[in-house]
């Protein structure tokens, strides 16, 4: 007792002490290694390992230069790759989020209003593709939508076309792929929303005169706005900086960022580049991430 | 209250399972063709069970799950451990120095895309070698200590929820009994949390045993992890032993799923009749 008033005195409890460790492993492997890539995408490429130049430097004997270049953000900005790379991924994450919500929205809703007993299993088949490697079930759509894959087999099979069509290494792959892996993250957060919907409100606007679809539009769908809200940006902001999609089924000239910034780091070992690619994207992402803390907050205080 | 859906509904169910399960089951089927075409189904000599065998004697693919086993255990015993501390941490103490700033830091990790979360860690580990000597290269511990940085973050949200859903009664009562704090955890809330923790752990496993990007970023030579090697593999075309490998995953996880589902059911009800 002695000794825990003595720490006490020094601020330090037993509160205190829960929280720590989980906040300084957050601050040392999440925070800090952000102010590295900052840091490192002002520094120059070097020939070296590791191929960058220090910022600061030993000019003489007692001054120290900081070298700051914008090099790298500018080569960003003159060459058009990485402009269309960024606007490309922003467009093809927002399609993906409106196709997950036009498939999602349904089947949350659908689960939302089946029996218990039914529901419990139509959530667990949702859960189930979650668990399975993202990898494997991206794997699956190259034997699906391959030239002499299963769909193109089936539909000539079937007298529907002569010829197979093209589907792997287009667009529309890359987009079956994003929506097929995020679906289950709309579903979910839209679910636990809808899931606290009192129903008795759609047969009262029923009641009083209003159709099916009228009483959807002017109840449920306001009303499970923040459930929309977060399985978008759950969708939206991982998808923009997608790298597994888009290398195994958009082909070499889906030009996503995620892309971009792996194959600066890893083929031409461009550290200063990947870094500000890495930078332009965190701006560009974190309005949304703050956005979705808030949908998160004012979720979780309602359900209380 | 009634529990009635339209036809347009329950199409939009039915279509909707179907575009989640038809490449999963395609993968099932495919693994006991005998074609090495994979996608061409070869009659004559289906089914069969010879990827199985050669899959079974990959080294390759044996070392490298190997390596995947060892990180995803303890990364998610790790995570488990910190997840659980800044999950309790967030749903019990209502207000502490940082509380915004650890809510945050353990809510990006789940949007944040993996190419930024995975060359940032890269670089803190490539800038805290020149400085300190630590980590000697990369390997498992830099591996883990990424995963663990991600997977924590989840376990956060699943603990932090449970815990939400409890009121605090059990534990006061506890305390008035004159119960430590240290020990009203330990016999009250860690009992309450453990579907929780068991879920925490399972998913950061999940998680850690899938992870192709962080684990390329942080990996070093002669480390590589499963989803590593099936990668550079699935890159040059499909593989009838990729079609083994995720049917005996699928089979693995259902059995997982189903099975916990069924247990935590079954101590849900035994909670209902206890109460």
């Amino acid at each position: 007792m002695r000794t825990a008033g003595y720490l006490r005195r020094f601020g330090v409890t037993g509160r205190g002490l829960v929280v720590t460790l989980p906040y300084l492993w957050l601050l040392l492997f999440f925070v800090v290694p952000f102010i590295i890539v900052l840091k490192i995408s002002f520094s120059d490429i070097d020939l070296a390992i590791p191929p960058y130049k220090p910022l600061l430097e030993w000019v003489g004997k007692n001054s120290l230069a900081i070298k700051v270049n914008f090099n790298n953000y500018a080569f960003l900005f003159t060459d058009s790759l990485y402009i269309n790379a960024f606007l490309n991924s922003i467009k093809v994450a927002f399609i993906s989020t409106v196709l997950c919500l036009l498939v999602g929205y349904p089947m949350a809703y659908g689960i939302a209003r089946a029996k218990p007993a039914t529901r419990n299993v139509l959530l667990l088949l949702v859960i189930l593709p979650f668990w399975t490697s993202l990898l494997l079930r991206v794997y699956a759509w190259i034997g699906l939508l391959k030239a002499n894959g299963v769909i193109n087999n089936i539909l000539i099979w079937l007298g529907v076309i002569h010829e197979p069509l093209t589907m792997l290494y287009t667009p529309f792959a890359m987009y079956v792929g994003i929506v097929y892996s995020y679906l289950p993250f709309f579903i979910l957060p839209l679910y636990a929303n809808l899931e606290k919907m009192d129903w008795q409100l759609l047969e009262a606007a029923e009641d009083l005169g209003c159709r099916p679809w009228q009483a959807f539009y002017k109840i449920t769908l306001p009303l499970s706005r923040n459930g929309v809200l977060a399985g978008s940006m759950l969708v939206f902001i991982p998808a923009v900086g997608e790298f597994v999609i888009p290398a195994l089924l958009g082909g070499p000239n889906a030009l996503m960022i995620g892309r971009v910034l792996w194959d600066e780091f890893f083929s031409n070992r461009a550290w200063p580049v990947a870094s500000a690619v890495a930078i332009l994207l965190l701006i560009l992402l974190v309005p949304f991430m703050m956005w979705y803390q808030s949908v998160q907050a004012r979720e979780s205080a309602g359900a209380r | 209250m009634n529990y009635k859906s339209s036809y347009f509904i329950l199409t939009c169910l039915g279509f909707g399972f179907a575009f989640l399960y038809i490449p999963i089951l395609s993968m099932v089927v495919f693994s006991f063709n005998a074609s090495k075409l994979v996608t061409v189904w070869d009659a004559a000599n289906s089914p069969t069970l010879k990827w199985y065998h050669s899959l079974l004697n990959n080294e390759e693919i044996l070392d490298a799950a190997w390596i995947s086993l060892k990180v995803a255990v303890i990364n998610a015993s790790g995570s488990v451990i910190l997840g659980t501390l800044a999950g309790f941490g967030l749903a019990r103490f209502s207000q502490f120095r940082g509380r915004f700033t650890l809510n945050a830091m353990t809510t990006a990790p789940l949007v944040m895309p993996e190419v930024i979360t995975g060359l940032s860690l890269l670089l803190l580990f490539v800038a805290l070698e020149q400085l300190i000597g630590w980590p000697a290269g990369r390997g498992i511990t830099t591996m883990t200590i990424g995963h663990m940085t991600f997977s924590m973050a989840y376990v956060t949200v699943i603990v932090n929820s449970r815990l939400a859903t409890f009121d605090t009664a059990l534990e006061e009562a506890a305390m008035d009994l004159g119960a430590r704090p240290l020990k009203v955890f330990f016999v009250i809330t860690l009992p309450i949390i453990f579907p929780a923790i068991l879920s925490g752990w399972l998913l950061a496993f999940t998680l850690s045993w899938d992870d192709l990007v962080i684990s390329s970023f942080t990996s070093g030579p002669g480390s590589s992890t499963l989803p590593m090697v099936v990668f550079s593999k699935v890159r040059l075309g499909v593989s009838p032993e990729i079609n083994v490998l995720a049917t005996i995953t699928i089979t693995v996880v259902t059995m997982m799923i189903v099975g916990v589902s069924l247990w935590m059911a079954r101590m849900a009800k035994l909670d209902k009749a206890a109460a």
